[in-house]
């Protein structure tokens, strides 16, 4: 896009209103998402990030610094919420996530500015990023009601058994979010966890958490139940470590090139033989479609396997 | 209607509650009824080396040390096993690195699969012999080594062997590949059948193996030594390497082993995966469990009884999946008790080799230091405990079977692991307090259910937590069918299709 007509484009529709002469913006308070509500952390703590694109570059805002104390309360609010979760209907799960998609793309525009700010890549790249997200998304969405019938197994047994294998949430999920693309990159690390019923506790990406906010924003009004998924933002090595070694956490998902803080939280799930799978970000193309396969869903799934025997 | 009628009506229509709320009657007497003559299995076509060495790149390799095996139920050494130092180990893996590279990974699969055949048949070949060793050196019923353990054993290879050419049929879309060298260490309840689990879909998947047996009971792992040599399993493809703590410590640890698969407790299954943290080594374990077998009064209760026996006293109760919590709903805990103390006063504990043996020798001294340990706890926390006055063997190790009742989900043996004929028995009014309480351990492994109702047996096996739920049986176990557990029971599947998964590299 010509400096010109980016030019022009602000001052018909600016994206996030800093320009209309003669109005002071109203600036928005980016808050955790904990339990289905916008709170801030507990902690009254909060650090900086600075508008590095977009248009008011080096424009400061605060977001919540969490604590371990949020992270407490998240993944309490994600255990509460897994039964309603994993109970859904995988059609239900299917359609709540579709919406996702659906409340995504009509706010396209918002989570554009969100990226083009935080991330100085241009906005041509910001939409791009929004849009191979929200088909993520969708991509996504499709799972929820397909995995089951790919994964489960009618096991013939040598013998007069009936014998099945069916596919299972695991529980509470904390995932540490990849750091960039801080959309895309979110989206494709949740959306698979959640779409088999599991909830979840996500560490945003310390570089732009607003982003991952304003996706929230998206989840809320998605008909999404709360505390499926929750968000802290905040520094990924204080809070962690907690959702690490909580006990009613079952699996950790690790998008971290931070190989040192990796092992540090594979050893803290020791205690309660989490699974853990990990994978650095530096290496990942996010807009390969195999990050939306099959194998992104199994790593987040117990296999369920029941017998009955058959006979009069 | 007279009362009487309706009275009479009414146990028409519930009889088996009624049935239930009768007094348990006197114990059942059975003097001589149950004395049978000896019916040893013969064990003398068994030869067994005086010294068995270390089974590397398909040659038998002597090395320092070598240390004993006995019989659990005699006490006899029954021969001299190597003893692994970590230089052995590091030739082990050296060598599966080798026949992974040269030779495994690049053989046509269904080249592959003929070979994993071959050793299927060969078990099945060597049945009794295998079943006599195995029994000798782990102290299982021959009846159970006969029936369970070896045959499983030769179908798991059966089973897998098919899948060498079909791994693109068992995750379409996907592209599948070996990982490489395997490090396997197994525990000493099912040493033969275990070994199968860990090898089998191995070798199916294209990866090569190092596994370590546990130190009681290295034999039949040795005689499986014998048959891949006889099979002419390229060398390296299977390496065995016996010793105790430290051999597998040294394996699993191992920088040249791409993928550990364990069985055993959930303490050790710990400190493995505190191991490999911060590695890529792929990791499957396979760890304790405490799980409910929970008996409905609608049940078919007789069935449900030889079902709870099913579920603790089979191999001794030295099985991860044991029904070692009893959860029978309050109504009819007092008939179960009675029925099930009945039926335990009919096993025949004693002689492993004696063909109408139920409940054999503890495997080791340790062991039965353990299960004493834990049953004194439970006396000690108020628990009522019976055993069966059943007489025991002078030599050897052995416990007679036994069950807690009063106890409570806090008392130590309702939530440790005790890995021996002893059973602890709680008591539940509605469905969700059993799923409560089922649930209510940090392991998850397996469970049972008892009751005649359909919806009401699905009810609770969609909501317990554990890998594999028994309705109206227990302890089955199949080649085609996955087995493995939720939360501190372990990550991972043996079994089925599911089973493949753990031993290849899957991308999409």
């Amino acid at each position: 896009m010509s400096a010109k007509k980016k030019a022009a484009d602000a001052a018909i529709v600016p994206s996030n209103g800093a320009a209309v002469p003669g109005r002071a913006r109203v600036q928005k308070a980016y808050k955790i998402y904990i339990g289905g509500a916008f709170v801030r952390s507990e902690s009254g703590r909060y650090f900086q990030v600075k508008d590095l694109g977009g248009d008011e570059p080096g424009l400061v805002e605060n977001v919540a610094l969490s604590s371990r104390k949020d992270g407490r309360d998240a993944v309490k609010a994600a255990h509460a919420a897994g039964a309603g979760w994993a109970g859904k209907t995988a059609y239900n799960r299917g359609q709540i996530l579709y919406r996702l998609g659906e409340v995504m793309e009509a706010r396209r525009a918002e989570l554009t500015s969100e990226l083009e700010r935080s991330t100085g890549r241009g906005r041509d790249a910001a939409r791009e990023e929004v849009l191979a997200s929200v088909d993520r998304v969708i991509s996504f969405a499709g799972w929820a009601d397909k995995y089951q019938s790919l994964l489960a197994s009618s096991n013939p047994v040598a013998g007069p058994h009936f014998n099945v294998s069916v596919p299972e949430p695991m529980g509470v999920v904390a995932v540490v979010a990849p750091r960039r693309p801080s959309l895309l990159g979110l989206v494709s690390a949740v959306l698979p966890v959640i779409v088999s019923g599991n909830t979840c506790v996500v560490l945003a990406s310390e570089e732009d958490p607003r982003t991952a906010v304003t996706f929230c924003e998206c989840v809320a009004t998605s008909d999404m139940p709360g505390g499926v998924l929750n968000l802290l933002t905040g520094k990924v090595s204080e809070v962690a470590p907690h959702l690490a070694r909580h006990m009613e956490v079952q699996a950790l998902d690790l998008w971290l090139d931070d190989a040192e803080l990796t092992r540090e939280l594979e050893t803290l799930a020791v205690a309660t033989v989490k699974r853990v799978k990990k994978r650095g970000v530096a290496e990942v193309d996010f807009r390969d479609d195999r990050l939306a396969g099959l194998s992104s869903l199994t790593p987040f799934l117990e296999l369920k396997t029941f017998w009955h025997p058959m006979g009069m | 209607m007279t009362m009487q009628k309706t009275a009479q009506k009414k146990a028409q229509i519930t009889p088996r509650a009624d049935a239930a709320r009768a007094p348990a009657g006197p114990a059942l007497e059975f003097g001589d009824a149950w004395t049978y003559a000896p019916a040893p299995e013969a064990r003398d076509h068994v030869k067994l080396k005086g010294r068995y060495d270390l089974f590397v790149d398909g040659k038998w390799q002597p090395t320092k040390k070598y240390f004993d095996t006995i019989s659990p139920s005699t006490e006899e050494k029954l021969a001299e096993i190597a003893e692994a130092s970590p230089e052995d180990v590091d030739r082990a893996v050296a060598a599966a690195r080798r026949a992974f590279d040269r030779v495994w990974s690049k053989m046509k699969p269904a080249e592959r699969g003929k070979y994993v055949y071959r050793i299927a048949r060969r078990i099945q070949e060597k049945a009794r012999e295998l079943a006599v060793v195995e029994s000798l050196d782990g102290g299982k019923p021959i009846k159970e080594s006969r029936d369970v353990d070896v045959p499983i054993s030769a179908a798991h290879f059966f089973y897998y062997a098919g899948w060498a050419d079909k791994l693109g049929y068992a995750f379409p879309g996907a592209n599948a590949r070996p990982l490489g060298v395997a490090g396997q260490v197994i525990p000493w309840n099912f040493p033969l059948l275990m070994a199968a689990w860990k090898i089998a879909p191995a070798l199916a998947c294209g990866n090569t193996v190092v596994l370590k047996p546990a130190e009681t009971t290295p034999l039949t792992a040795l005689l499986l030594a014998q048959i891949c040599e006889e099979v002419d399993l390229p060398p390296g493809v299977v390496n065995i390497v016996t010793g105790a703590g430290a051999t597998g410590s040294a394996l699993v640890s191992h920088r040249d082993v791409d993928k550990v698969a364990f069985t055993g407790s959930t303490a050790v299954g710990k400190r493995i995966q505190q191991a490999l943290a911060g590695t890529n080594k792929r990791l499957t374990l396979e760890l304790g469990g405490k799980a409910a077998n929970i008996v409905f009064a609608d049940a078919a209760l007789d069935q449900a009884v030889e079902g709870i026996i099913a579920g603790i006293f089979f191999n001794q109760g030295h099985v991860c999946c044991a029904g070692s919590r009893l959860l029978v709903e309050e109504s009819v805990h007092d008939l179960v008790v009675k029925k099930l103390k009945d039926r335990m006063m009919t096993l025949r504990v004693g002689d492993p080799l004696d063909k109408n043996t139920d409940v054999g020798a503890i495997n080791s001294r340790m062991q039965l230091d353990k299960i004493a340990e834990l049953v004194k706890s439970g006396e000690g926390e108020g628990a009522e405990r019976f055993s069966t006055p059943c007489r025991l063997p002078q030599k050897g190790f052995w416990f007679a079977p036994t069950i807690f009742t009063h106890v409570t989900l806090s008392h130590r043996i309702a939530r440790e692991e005790i890995f021996g004929p002893v059973l602890s028995i709680l008591t539940f009014r509605t469905p969700e307090e059993a799923i409560e309480k089922a649930n209510n351990t940090f392991y998850g492994l397996s469970a049972g259910i008892w009751t005649d109702k359909g919806a009401k047996l699905f009810w609770l096996a969609n909501r317990l937590k554990a890998g594999v739920v028994w309705g109206n049986t227990y302890n089955k176990f199949d080649p085609t069918s996955p087995f493995g557990g939720y939360k501190e029971s372990g990550f991972g599947r043996e079994g089925g299709r599911a089973g493949l998964a753990p031993y290849l590299e899957i991308d999409g």
